[in-house]
């Protein structure tokens, strides 16, 4: 047992460094997670943004954090379709029949999915600054970003080790984030939810993206945070536990 | 028992009210060739799975380079390599890549070093930087052995080596199988093929209805039947021998 344990570090590095080939090697996935995202937050500050009231002075401050978020629910789309075409190529077993930690298997996809996230929205940070995003926050406060980005890209990477191990498809694979791309819609990232007729309101301002995206808001522009980075670390927390148990009971029928 | 590879008592194991293995009993010697033959569905790469750990059995003990497969697993899986049905390769990387990979998790050396020599191994030399998805079925199969082969595990599982391959290739994989033999590889491997087993094997076991029903090597199992008569035939070509002469055994790259 001793004798594989202490290899866990070498051999997640290798599973890591595997997947980011697949990432950097696929123009699909470059351009779904960091260039489609951008090309929104464009056509939103360029295009809709002016006809767009949301109270801000600076309507790309407004809309970054739910930009980020969409970034990510595209991203693990792409952690899922990996896990599938592991699963199916017979990679799983190749691995697991081997003299190596079973968990890093799984967990390499994991940590590919925080390290790709991560690059894509810094590089759309990055593009918000250059179009005139700017931001009062401290250390702190984006220490505070990072963290809640971290623990939202990881609830919905373990949703997507569901999706990926127990699809039978590869449109079945991808197919689950979907309504998580489209759930930034209809919360407060877009446009202030009072303008929103009653039902779809409640759903708005009660569903996790809304608290997540207040919370991120209120972090990047210096303001109190309030409830909603409590609301929205229980919901990233709630969703990886419960996605986190499933997603394990799914990877033990593969093994 | 120093040179028992593998050893099989009561093999039992079912898929909720089906009964795969009812019974399965079998010895492999070390540095032989073993050939479990059966027709589709009979359950071998059931007995391939629990055999290299990635099943649990429902009853019976299975020992393999002496580790229980049950309460030793990671001795099995330090002493045996599987390849499976269908080449377990990456495809988004390059040969060499996924040979390197494979060193890496192994915690070789020199993991460049050993890629160079097993790719040389297995004429894939030329294509190593390329892509995997840009390789033919046969290169594949090859990349497949070649990552199966480091670390140079004592003991190798085929499960349906050559379903899917071309002739050529299918001759290929079988004289990579005899080298690794003349190697002292032990090589458990699966077949539906008659031929295969019968070009193989030094001892053949056949699975039928969950149960083994012969077992030995060939001769053994050519005395269960009546003594041949001689006939004489005319001898024609099969299709495989033409198809082979015509093409003159060139490798198709």
């Amino acid at each position: 047992m001793h004798a594989t344990q202490h290899h866990l570090f070498s051999d997640l590095g290798v599973m890591l460094g595997r997947s980011m080939r697949h990432v950097f090697r696929s123009l699909d996935t470059i351009i779904t997670v960091t260039l489609t995202p951008i090309a929104m937050l464009l056509l939103f500050v360029y295009v809709f943004g002016g006809a767009i009231e949301t109270g801000t002075d600076s309507y790309v401050n407004y809309l970054l954090p739910g930009i980020l978020l969409i970034a990510i629910a595209s991203g693990i789309a792409y952690t899922s379709y990996r896990l599938y075409m592991d699963k199916q190529r017979g990679l799983f077993e190749r691995f697991h029949s081997m003299p190596i930690t079973r968990s890093a298997v799984l967990w390499g996809h994991v940590l590919t999915s925080l390290v790709s996230n991560a690059l894509s929205v810094i590089v759309i940070i990055l593009v918000a600054l250059v179009i005139g995003f700017r931001s009062p926050a401290g250390i702190g406060a984006w220490l505070g970003v990072a963290g809640i980005l971290t623990l939202f890209t990881l609830a919905l990477t373990w949703i997507a080790a569901i999706a990926g191990l127990s699809a039978s498809s590869v449109d079945g694979a991808g197919a689950f984030a979907y309504p998580l791309i489209f759930l930034p819609f209809i919360s407060s990232a877009f446009v202030p939810t009072e303008s929103m007729p009653t039902l779809v309101r409640l759903f708005a301002e009660n569903q996790p993206v809304t608290a997540i995206v207040e919370a991120l808001r209120a972090l990047l522009s210096a303001q109190p945070v309030g409830d909603d980075i409590w609301i929205a670390l229980a919901w990233c927390v709630g969703i990886m536990a419960v996605a986190y148990v499933f997603a394990m009971r799914a990877y033990q029928k593969q093994v | 028992m120093k040179d028992i590879a593998i050893q099989v008592t009561g093999l039992q194991k079912s898929y909720k009210a089906l009964q795969v293995l009812k019974s399965v009993d079998l010895e492999a010697t070390r540095g032989s060739i073993f050939a479990l033959l059966g027709s589709n569905g009979a359950g071998k790469t059931t007995v391939v799975r629990i055999l290299t750990t990635l099943l649990k059995a429902d009853g019976g003990t299975a020992a393999v380079n002496g580790y229980d497969v049950a309460s030793q697993p990671d001795g099995v899986r330090q002493s045996i390599s599987l390849t499976g049905q269908f080449a377990a390769v990456d495809e988004i990387l390059t040969g060499r890549e996924n040979v390197i990979m494979i060193a890496e998790l192994r915690h070789l050396r020199n993991p460049r070093q050993v890629a160079v020599d097993l790719l040389g191994r297995f004429g894939l030399t030329d294509a190593a930087d390329r892509r995997v998805s840009t390789y033919s079925g046969g290169m594949r199969r090859r990349l497949d052995l070649a990552m199966s082969l480091v670390g140079k595990p004592p003991l190798i599982f085929l499960d349906e080596p050559t379903t899917g391959l071309d002739p050529e290739a299918r001759l290929e994989v079988w004289k990579t199988v005899k080298e690794l033999a003349q190697n002292g590889t032990t090589v458990f491997l699966t077949t539906q093929y008659l031929d295969e087993a019968e070009q193989l094997a030094d001892r053949i076991a056949i699975l039928h209805e969950g149960r083994i029903i012969a077992n030995g090597t060939l001769a053994d199992l050519k005395k269960l039947l009546p003594p041949a008569k001689v006939e004489y035939v005319e001898k024609q070509p099969s299709l495989e021998e033409i198809f082979l002469a015509i093409i003159g055994h060139k490798e198709v790259l």
